[in-house]
């Protein structure tokens, strides 16, 4: 095992004058990679006809088992997010992101296999359960390295590793459909090959960013930054436990704030291209629809570092304040843009949304740290990705639901939406009260100093 | 000296990432200007 000493986090330590610069992109090469699970739909269609070739053929897969595999893979990155968070903020980011580029990749090989054996239960395993734990673990190990190295920007430096989240399907869409047309034939469809270039590609991409990864010496601050010296509103300097922040009121309010924050822009990001199409039938043509959802996808990741960098300035709490608020005004104009058939408002109030929706995600780990210190955030911020997990079920269900209901009482397809709409804006409106409640973590929370030195020793010094 | 090798591989490592990403947002820019024809 000493090959992998390397991998140990005292050898993560930076040595005086290591630019934190480096830092962020070290994270986006993790970031960008595992965001390719926002482009797998473009491998369904093609995993539709891996026997008939030009049309499903007779024992070809359904389009309803396939989504089974992102559904999956979503289920285990919040699975794992949350029971590895501990272990990967105590094994440091390197071996994190190593362990992330083994799972991610090795899900990628093993779905190659079952597509070339035509075995859809192994496609399930790799890409649903071995890439779902890369997902979890990628996801987080390198947040709480960005927190230690940006004390003074925290926002805008996770802001930056989570906007490759949102960036890395604009890589991975275009790049497999390339991939796959390459490796096509009359006879055969690309689909294997494609995803082992891909699972060989990601784990170089994602190496090179553990090669880069590093975490400060104890003690360094960046420079001219002094670091207060006690908590002040609800920023703390102290630390709380990964299991003990569980057993606070905030975490499970800010849980809350993210899933409905969550909740309110997924279920609309599935249904984009088809909503579109919908209220405005005849001006907006399936080509234009494509067009929104790309621009959609575009602000969801602009937003993610907009609005984490606003929050270092107006602080996490504000920044969701105005995610709640504005969206709820946004969600009840969309039904009016409806029915003044202005498809200009249309779109303008859902590139402030979906920005908002980006925001939520990336202004969380900030959110945590100033809750409950930098010592466990990555853990805590795992565990707290649970809502995620729940957001990518209530979302899309609310919303197919809510449609399918109002189209099979008599409401045309161009109002069907509305009452969506003004679901999705009383979910905000729950946020809003959510977020009014958090407070301070009370102090019987904190770690002692000396336990949390002692937890420190190993982690920051040896 | 060592100021030029930190320049040198800040440049790398964000043009590591940055240049997939800006022919990514390309790409995707190009397909949503397909809203506004």
């Amino acid at each position: 095992m000493a090959a992998l000493a390397f991998l140990d986090r005292e050898r993560t330590i930076a040595a005086p004058g290591y630019s934190r610069w480096l830092i962020p992109p070290a994270a986006l090469c993790v970031h960008l990679c595992i965001g390719q699970a926002y482009a797998f739909s473009v491998f369904n269609l093609p995993m539709t006809k891996l026997l008939g070739i030009s049309q499903p053929g007779p024992g070809d897969w359904k389009l309803t088992e396939l989504g089974w595999i992102f559904s999956l893979g979503i289920f285990f990155l919040g699975l794992s997010a949350a029971l590895l968070g501990r272990w990967v903020e105590e094994s440091g980011p390197r071996r994190a992101m190593f362990t992330a580029a083994l799972c991610w990749s090795g899900g990628f090989l093993l779905s190659a296999i079952g597509v070339y054996a035509h075995t859809l239960w192994l496609i399930y395993l790799g890409y649903g359960v071995l890439g779902g734990f890369g997902l979890g673990i990628g996801y987080i190990s390198p947040v709480s390295t960005l927190i230690k190295w940006f004390p003074d920007r925290p926002g805008m430096a996770t802001g930056m590793a989570i906007m490759g989240f949102g960036g890395g399907a604009f890589i991975a869409s275009p790049l497999s459909v390339w991939l796959m047309r390459q490796f096509s034939t009359a006879t055969h469809v690309g689909v294997a090959e494609t995803f082992i270039v891909l699972g060989l590609v990601y784990f170089c991409f994602m190496m090179v960013g553990a090669a880069i990864v590093r975490i400060p010496a104890p003690g360094w601050q960046p420079e001219g930054f002094v670091p207060p010296a006690q908590s002040t509103g609800l920023i703390t300097t102290e630390n709380v436990f990964v299991y003990d922040a569980l057993k606070t009121p905030q975490f499970w309010l800010i849980w809350w704030v993210l899933c409905l924050n969550v909740t309110a822009g997924i279920g609309v990001l599935g249904q984009a291209s088809a909503m579109s199409q919908e209220m405005f039938p005849g001006r907006v043509t399936p080509v234009a629809a494509a067009g929104f959802v790309g621009l959609m996808s575009l602000f969801n990741m602009g937003g993610r570092f907009f609005w984490a960098s606003v929050s270092d300035y107006i602080g996490r709490k504000n920044t969701y304040f105005v995610f709640f608020a504005l969206g709820t005004v946004l969600y009840a104009v969309v039904p009016h843009s409806g029915a003044i058939g202005s498809v200009a408002l249309f779109v303008a109030c859902y590139a402030v949304i979906f920005s908002m929706y980006g925001g939520g995600f990336s202004t969380v780990p900030a959110y945590l740290r100033d809750m409950f210190g930098t010592r466990y955030v990555g853990a805590i911020h795992g565990m707290l990705l649970t809502a995620w997990s729940m957001a990518g079920i209530f979302g899309p269900v609310l919303v197919n639901y809510i449609r399918a209901y109002n189209v099979s009482h008599g409401v045309a397809k161009a109002q069907a939406y509305n009452v969506t709409m003004y679901v999705m804006a009383v979910l905000l409106v729950i946020g809003f009260i959510c977020n009014a409640f958090v407070r301070a973590v009370n102090a019987r929370y904190y770690m002692k100093r000396q336990t949390a030195d002692a937890l420190a020793a190993p982690a920051e010094g040896g | 000296m060592a100021e030029n090798r930190n320049a040198l591989k800040l440049v790398l490592a964000w043009g590591f990432v940055g240049i997939p990403l800006a022919w990514g947002v390309i790409e995707t820019c190009l397909n949503a200007m397909k809203l506004f024809q």
